[in-house]
């Protein structure tokens, strides 16, 4: 696998715009979930709202891509010197040479949502100023990024539910191996909709209360929005000894059930047992797991099963969904950017909401977060019709 | 990148898999567009039979018009689908649902709705664990098919099947987002020529899409036109025709794929 660095990454969540919120809010625990007074929902949830207020319309040049989702993605390139960071490499490699591999589950499927309320009385047809290609499509994230930067490079949208973001990684790596860019903007967005929160509930997935990953009482999950973006760059001798690097991607597939994870967390277990060969590292030299941990009843235990089977009992693990609902489409770049900075910051974030972890699971599951140096962490994304993607990361002094 | 194809799947109006459309393809039978009939998808299990939309349905039955013209088993092989549009009758269904009083959306429409649902029912039919991935670039959703596929294959060694497919939406998402005609199509590729391989491929990204490949009969042109899986037929009639041939695809952000067809 081609060997790339976290150049600069960039993060937004209901939990906290930009890394140093972030941050904080993961250091002094404050979890950004609150009950549901999204759009015109009426469930008994809590969700992970980025607030309105926080959602500028996309410029003004790009205004065929406005839309919640592009709005959140939007946000979220504006935080941490990541837009410099990308003209900066734009210049260095030439706006051809960079790739724009994202992750989107529902993409822009609100507008869609709310254009239907609006469908002409007599035809049944959508209103106006209703543009498919910018919101609905599943590539519009892509081309909105793209078209932000100027850039003409590669660029797909990979759309594999709630693995999504983790997978484009491998994208981004393959595409640099073979030459077809030097550089590349990763990551994904998903933004809170009615299609998810409902459909959600019709499963009987919804937790009434902030959702509590591995607890006893878990009963399902917060959804959340957000987005998360990290610039790939090729590593070299420049690169810097502390910059946190790709160092392995698992896939696998469940071949189970459209959306409910294998018993005994088959898929899963291959999914980071690839990764660890990819990185050709021994699972005993993992020093923090980023779990899925959505907070369902049957992801959790199925995880549990997965990694011990991969890691046995010792590592220290934790979901970080508490803080930020499940983003969907998002978490898996949402996870990798908690992991990084864990690994940058010297500290694993221990699960907030959760109160008493489920004393059937066999794991080393984190309540309070703990100092430690981390060098190499695992970050897991699984999702519908039984995907899933783990990702290495780590220092090179890992 | 240079690859091999192993086999090759269609389905669509008119092309009623591989076997049956190679001679329509390299135009010696002219094309009538007949009304598509998918197979039912006997390789699920029948509880989920009976839960799958016509997306999975052709996207299954594209994949196994592949398979069935090489040895290799599906169990084994990582995929990729790419697709601009996924399921847009449970995308419409769930819509009018939301945006009624009474919203009860149905569990399966909505574990349906997600863009990598035929890629779950595909792993659950070929009892694989393979890797898999489902892709989106709007028209250019074959040539970010191909080239995702293509770098797999070079980067693992493994042989990959790619499974393009669109279909018509219903109104009135149609009339936003024309799609007039379902199609299906699959390459299975490999790494190494080896005596099954029917031709080379050599990929590479341009600037130049002034050229994109077209088709000379009016029937296929409007099919490729009118649906963004089949933006790929210009590729399947050069390996129809078995001569050597410079197909132009359209790419995303004004680029083009050249592919060199070398048949073997």
């Amino acid at each position: 696998m081609q060997r790339v660095f976290f150049s600069r990454m960039a993060i937004a969540s209901s939990a906290g715009i930009g890394l140093e919120a972030s941050l904080e809010a993961l250091r002094e625990r404050r979890s950004g979930l609150a009950p549901c007074r999204f759009e015109t929902a009426e469930l008994r949830t809590c969700v992970g709202q980025i607030p309105d207020e926080r959602l500028a319309p996309v410029r003004a040049d790009l205004t065929t891509f406005d839309c919640r989702n592009n709005r959140i993605a939007q946000l979220c390139l504006r935080q941490d010197g990541f837009e410099n960071a990308v003209i900066e490499s734009r210049d260095r490699h030439g706006a051809g040479r960079i790739g724009v591999f994202l992750g989107t589950s529902t993409s822009g499927i609100l507008s869609t949502e709310l254009a239907y309320r609006r469908r002409d009385p007599v035809s049944g047809a959508l209103p106006p100023d209703f543009r498919y290609a910018g919101t609905q499509n599943s590539f519009s994230l892509a081309g909105f990024v793209q078209s932000y930067f100027a850039l003409t490079g590669p660029a797909v949208v990979v759309s594999t539910a709630c693995s999504s973001s983790a997978k484009v990684f491998g994208n981004a790596a393959r595409m640099i191996a073979a030459g077809l860019c030097d550089a590349a903007l990763v990551g994904g967005a998903d933004s809170l909709c009615l299609t998810t929160l409902y459909g959600f509930a019709s499963l009987g997935l919804l937790s009434t209360s902030p959702c509590r990953p591995f607890d006893a009482q878990r009963d399902g999950i917060s959804i959340g929005e957000g987005a998360g973006f990290v610039l790939l760059e090729k590593s070299d001798a420049h690169t810097p000894p502390d910059a946190v690097r790709l160092l392995g991607i698992g896939e696998s597939g469940d071949a189970y059930h459209m959306s409910s994870p294998h018993a005994e967390g088959l898929g899963a277990r291959l999914a980071m047992e690839r990764a660890l060969k990819d990185a050709g590292i021994a699972p005993q030299a993992i020093d923090y797991i980023n779990l899925h941990g959505t907070g369902t009843r049957s992801n959790d235990a199925t995880e549990d099963k997965a990694v011990f089977a991969v890691f046995g009992g010792d590592t220290p693990c934790s979901s970080t969904k508490g803080w930020t609902g499940h983003t969907l489409g998002a978490c898996g770049a949402i996870g990798a950017i908690i992991s990084a900075l864990a690994i940058g910051h010297g500290f694993l974030p221990g699960s907030v909401n959760t109160r008493t972890v489920d004393a059937t699971m066999k794991l080393r599951y984190l309540l309070e977060n703990r100092p430690a140096s981390a060098n190499l962490v695992i970050s897991n994304a699984f999702g519908f019709g039984g995907t899933n993607c783990s990702l290495v990361l780590g220092r090179a002094g890992g | 990148m240079r690859v091999f194809v192993e086999s090759v799947g269609i389905l669509a109006p008119g092309l009623a898999g591989w076997a049956a459309s190679r001679a329509v393809l390299a135009g010696t039978v002219p094309y009538r567009a007949a009304e598509l009939s998918l197979p039912n998808p006997d390789v699920l299990p029948a509880v989920e039979r009976r839960r799958t939309g016509v997306p999975v349905k052709l996207a299954i039955a594209v994949g196994q018009d592949a398979l069935a013209g090489s040895a290799r088993s599906g169990a084994e092989l990582p995929t990729v689908f790419t697709s601009s549009g996924s399921d847009g009758e449970v995308i419409q269904e769930i819509c009018v649902t939301l945006a009624g009083t009474q919203r009860q959306v149905s569990p399966t429409r909505f574990h349906n709705s997600v863009h990598n649902a035929p890629s779950g029912y595909w792993g659950i039919a070929m009892r694989s664990r393979a890797p898999s991935t489902s892709l989106c670039a709007f028209d250019c959703s074959f040539a970010a098919g191909l080239i995702e596929a293509a770098t797999q294959v070079g980067v693992s060694g493994d042989a990959v099947l790619l499974i393009a497919y669109d279909l018509p939406y219903p109104e009135p998402l149609r009339s936003v987002r024309p799609v007039s005609a379902p199609f299906g199509a699959a390459l299975l590729l490999t790494r190494d020529r080896d005596s099954r391989s029917i031709a080379g491929l050599e990929i590479a990204v341009s600037r130049d899409r002034g050229r994109t490949s077209s088709l000379d009969d009016a029937g296929l042109e409007s099919l490729r036109r009118e649906n963004p899986g089949a933006r790929g037929l210009p590729l399947l009639a050069a390996l129809a025709r078995r001569r050597p041939d410079d197909v132009v695809l359209e790419y995303v952000a004004g680029n083009a794929i050249d592919v060199a067809v070398s048949p073997c």
